[in-house]
């Protein structure tokens, strides 16, 4: 199948090829950093995830009209603005889930589980009364359409760039705040040791709610850059929660640093077969080798052994 | 003393009451297509009690039954379908003889795997086998490698998802996205008639109680015993003896043969099989339905799956919007308000009060996995 | 030489990310005796159990229980081999009554499809009565688990172990936790049970160790600090600056 291109060609399609990847890895570092808080740090499994991403999306829409409606002279400026409307009211929605339904769930996994399933179907069904069950685009600023030559074959898009560009920023903001702020500090804490870091002070049950909270308002991030290269529609979230889930126990739950590798490596994956197969068999390949992998090593790539 | 007994009276009058509405009231009280649809609802309920078996009882969460329940379906489906594409009613294709959506896929000759489903008694066992075999390799890499929990949930979803994009992606194969349709008779007997149907339903009640029956001898083994201690202390049935992961091993294949068997029922009483039965959102209903008999009850789960989707026929046809709200309202009360289900309602709160009714005597204390009655 | 000891631990270690919880340990017991282990917190007396009994995974070393290898064995087939293992923290079925909790141990019908025939005949009643009235609890096998003292968990535990008849019994702390009254009729209790097999207890309790013992093993940081009699290990001039020295 090489024969038909010439080598230069060749180099071309595998640099899109894996430029086309590092976008994907980008989507899957977005979704799976609030995951990565809420199931590596607290142990909770949240299956609505994918819809306090779209939350975020629909949030970036409204701006979007906002801005177009009323102040279009600053519209090449409104994504800034909609990131933060989207961290701030998919992180309160958390807040709110936190404190009515997951707080009195904590000690069953599989019923916590259940409910934020539950919490998903009634999400998409109130998306789809208020936005139609049609998939609604936002208009990109000028700035961000085109692409850029990198040379005469290669070019690259420069709202993929923009995302990346965000996904590194949002990783280091989460490395930040769980390695260097007093709350991951707190939040590491109690991962190790509820009981001891409730005695020595420490509001557990603040910091769940707050680590809850930002979890969901990164989704919401997340869902906001999601904006710049695809459309967002009521059932989006869940065409992605199997991935964002395997993308975080392949890594290692509990390990930031795991999750972006094993982002990255499933993301690399999926689009060099996408080239060489269709793009469901690519997907399934993809899959299965994770499965495969978790099977071998349940622990995921990177994790420690501990004293039990 | 212990009761060991195979079932306690109150365990057969549950049963028994069970059976006069499977085979009397319905059949009685409901026209042919309602019965055919209450058909379609039991064969959920094959799943369910699966599902009250590893979950329920032993703690193993599966959201991939739609994976067994979509195997056995499709095992039968092959068979119906190859009968179905005889020669004579392929005439006008361009390869006559073998299914019309492989001939829309431009294949030329029959998949060499499609080759045994020609035999009844082949796909027959196939239904059964072919999702235990599945089950089995998936419980061997897993409970051997100690993974359940959470873990086990979400890679058993991800073999809903692999399942799903892998029928819909070869559809010259599988029939894609609709599925395998059109199936027409079961050597020769023609299965869309209404006296077809009604037989049916009641073939399909009485594999149901055979897996009742089943399942209720398990429970009452020592070998149920054992996945209520499992559940609860993992490590204490290890050093006493017990290989843990064979156990798993056994009461998941047991559950994937359960809804192998209800997937042929419903691919032979609904008259197709299609991937929106085996992906995601059905296995993760499927569970429901189990939640809501009463997760520990095998006969709860019967109910379970015969309320919910008597709800969501009813509700989504006049209501297509609220159908899902309710659904998801139900998930969550389901957990916050009544982990028991129906069963634990009713013994509870309804039977101690029939109970004080009936005889004035002292309430008996409730059990968990006592019978919900209508 | 080889039949002079049951167990016998040579070089055991284990490391938790390069810590060593058990630094190349070894002692050896012998056939009836009672060995006990002591030593202060974190001093891997617990870990030295889990290895044993091969919860824990070993870094390196050897446990051989009469010659045979159990590191290479797989709990249930450790357990198949004659070595009983109760826990720090009582760990009973709380959802099953006493009955079956003692009926779930009894060494019959292990396998799947043995488990799947099992019939409660005679002999197993007659055996759990037998086994419920060393352990005090011929009152309570209808009750469920749940609704036990603490002291009864820990005796119904006991229990459970000693309807399997190992050769090899290892206790965790067996009367932690417990009132005064229990304390002293788990003495009895144990007293009687560990006549005609081999013992290795973790206790705390010095009276207690010193009513049992054989003889005693002190560890410290994961290594045998002390061995020999209660007597010679009180006055081991190691053990003293150890327990008392910080």
């Amino acid at each position: 199948m090489f024969a038909d291109y010439s080598m230069s060609e060749l180099g071309a399609i595998f640099a899109m090829q894996g430029f086309a990847g590092l976008i994907l890895f980008s989507v899957f570092v977005l979704m799976a950093l609030g995951l990565a808080i809420i199931f590596g740090q607290m142990g909770v499994i949240n299956m609505a995830h994918g819809e306090f991403m779209i939350l975020g999306a629909y949030v970036t829409y409204l701006t979007s009209n906002l801005f177009a409606d009323h102040l279009p002279f600053l519209f090449g400026t409104y994504f800034f603005v909609a990131m933060i409307f989207a961290f701030l009211i998919s992180g309160a929605l958390g807040l709110l889930v936190e404190w009515s339904l997951i707080r009195h769930l904590y000690k069953r996994p599989l019923d916590t589980l259940l409910a934020t399933w539950g919490l998903s179907l009634i999400l998409q069904q109130t998306y789809r009364s208020i936005f139609g069950a049609r998939e609604v685009g936002v208009s990109i600023p000028d700035w961000m359409m085109g692409s850029l030559p990198l040379t005469d074959l290669i070019e690259v898009p420069i709202n993929g760039i923009f995302v990346m560009v965000l996904a590194v920023s949002i990783s280091l903001a989460v490395y930040v705040m769980m390695f260097r702020s007093r709350w991951g500090k707190q939040v590491r804490a109690i991962n190790q040791n509820r009981v001891m870091a409730g005695a020595v002070g420490i509001n557990t049950e603040w910091t769940d709610r707050l680590t809850f909270g930002i979890g969901c308002g990164v989704a919401g991030v997340a869902g906001s850059a999601f904006t710049m290269i695809g459309s967002t529609g009521p059932t989006a979230g869940q065409l992605y929660i199997v991935d964002t889930f395997l993308v975080v126990v392949f890594g290692g739950a509990g390990s930031l640093l795991g999750t972006i590798a094993s982002a990255f490596s499933i993301s690399q994956a999926q689009s060099i077969m996408e080239f060489f197969l269709s793009g469901s068999m690519a997907k399934v390949l993809t899959l299965l080798v994770v499965v495969g992998i978790l099977m071998i090593r349940p622990q995921g790539l990177f994790s420690l052994k501990l004293r039990k | 003393m212990q009761s060991s007994a195979f079932m306690t009276r109150k365990e057969l009058i549950g049963f028994l009451i069970l059976a006069a509405l499977i085979f009397i009231v319905f059949p009685v009280a409901l026209d042919n297509f309602r019965l055919n649809l209450f058909g379609k609802y039991l064969t959920y309920a094959f799943v369910a009690v699966g599902l009250a078996l590893c979950w329920g009882a032993g703690g193993i969460l599966s959201l991939g039954q739609g994976v067994f329940f979509g195997l056995g379906g499709y095992c039968m489906a092959m068979f119906l379908k190859l009968e179905a594409s005889t020669p004579e009613n392929t005439a006008i294709q361009s390869t006559p003889g073998i299914p019309d959506f492989m001939d829309w896929n431009q294949l030329k000759e029959l998949p060499w795997w499609w080759e045994p489903f020609y035999s009844l008694p082949i796909a027959l066992a196939a239904v059964v086998a072919v999702p235990v075999i599945f089950a089995f390799i998936i419980g061997v890499a897993m409970f051997t490698r100690r993974v359940g929990g959470v873990y086990f949930a979400i890679i058993t979803q991800a073999f809903a998802a692999i399942m799903t994009i892998l029928i819909i992606g070869q559809q010259g194969y599988t029939g894609g996205v609709n599925g395998i349709t059109d199936l027409r008779t079961l050597m020769g007997w023609d299965i869309r008639t209404d006296e077809a149907k009604t037989i049916l339903y009641f073939v399909n009640g009485a594999l149901l109680f055979v897996v009742l029956l089943v399942a209720q001898y398990v429970r009452k083994s020592k070998l149920g015993r054992l996945l209520i201690a499992m559940r609860d202390q993992e490590d204490r049935v290890r050093f006493s003896g017990y290989n843990v992961a064979n156990f798993k091993i056994f009461i998941f294949c047991l559950g994937a043969a359960f809804a192998g068997i209800g997937g042929a029922m419903f691919t032979l009483q609904v008259g197709f099989m299609s991937p929106t039965l085996v992906g995601i959102v059905p296995s993760i209903e499927m569970v429901i339905f189990c939640a809501v008999g009463g997760r520990l009850s095998i006969l709860g789960a019967v109910y379970g799956a015969l309320l919910v989707n008597w709800a969501k026929t009813s509700l989504s046809e006049s209501f297509p919007e609220l159908w899902l709200l309710g659904l998801g309202a139900l998930f969550i009360a389901v957990v916050m308000f009544f982990p028991n289900g129906l069963a634990g309602v009713w013994s509870e709160k309804i039977e101690p009060r029939l109970l004080a009714l009936f005889n004035q005597k002292k309430p008996s204390r409730p059990t968990p996995d006592g019978a919900p009655a209508e | 030489m080889t039949e002079r000891f049951i167990l016998k631990v040579e070089d055991l270690t284990v490391s938790f990310d390069g810590f060593k919880a058990v630094d190349h340990l070894s002692f050896y017991v012998e056939p009836n005796e009672c060995r006990v282990i002591i030593g202060p917190n974190g001093a891997g007396k617990t870990t030295v159990l889990d290895l044993i009994c091969g919860r824990t995974k070993a870094t390196e070393g050897s446990v051989q229980f009469k010659n045979k290898e159990l590191l290479a064995m797989r709990e249930d087939q450790i357990v198949h081999a004659g070595v009983g293992r109760k826990f720090q923290t009582p760990s009973v079925y709380e959802d099953l009554t006493v009955f079956e909790n003692l009926e779930l141990s009894y060494p019959k019908g292990h396998g799947v499809f043995g488990a799947l025939a099992f019939k409660r005949d005679a002999a197993v009643r007659a055996r759990i009565a037998d086994i419920a009235e060393t352990i005090f609890l011929d009152d309570q096998l209808d009750e469920k688990a749940a609704f036990l003292s603490h002291g009864q968990k820990q005796w119904l535990e006991i229990g459970m172990l000693l309807i399997q008849d190992p050769e090899l019994l290892m206790l965790d702390e067996p009367v932690a936790g417990m009132s005064v009254a229990e304390r002293k009729k788990t003495a009895e209790l144990l007293n009687r049970i560990i006549q005609d097999r081999s013992v290795i207890v973790i206790e705390h309790d010095m009276g207690f160790v010193a009513d049992i013992a054989t003889r005693v093993t002190v560890l410290h940081q994961g290594k045998t600090l002390s061995e020999g009699t209660m007597e010679r290990v009180q006055n081991d001039p190691k053990v003293v600056e150890v327990y008392l020295g910080h």
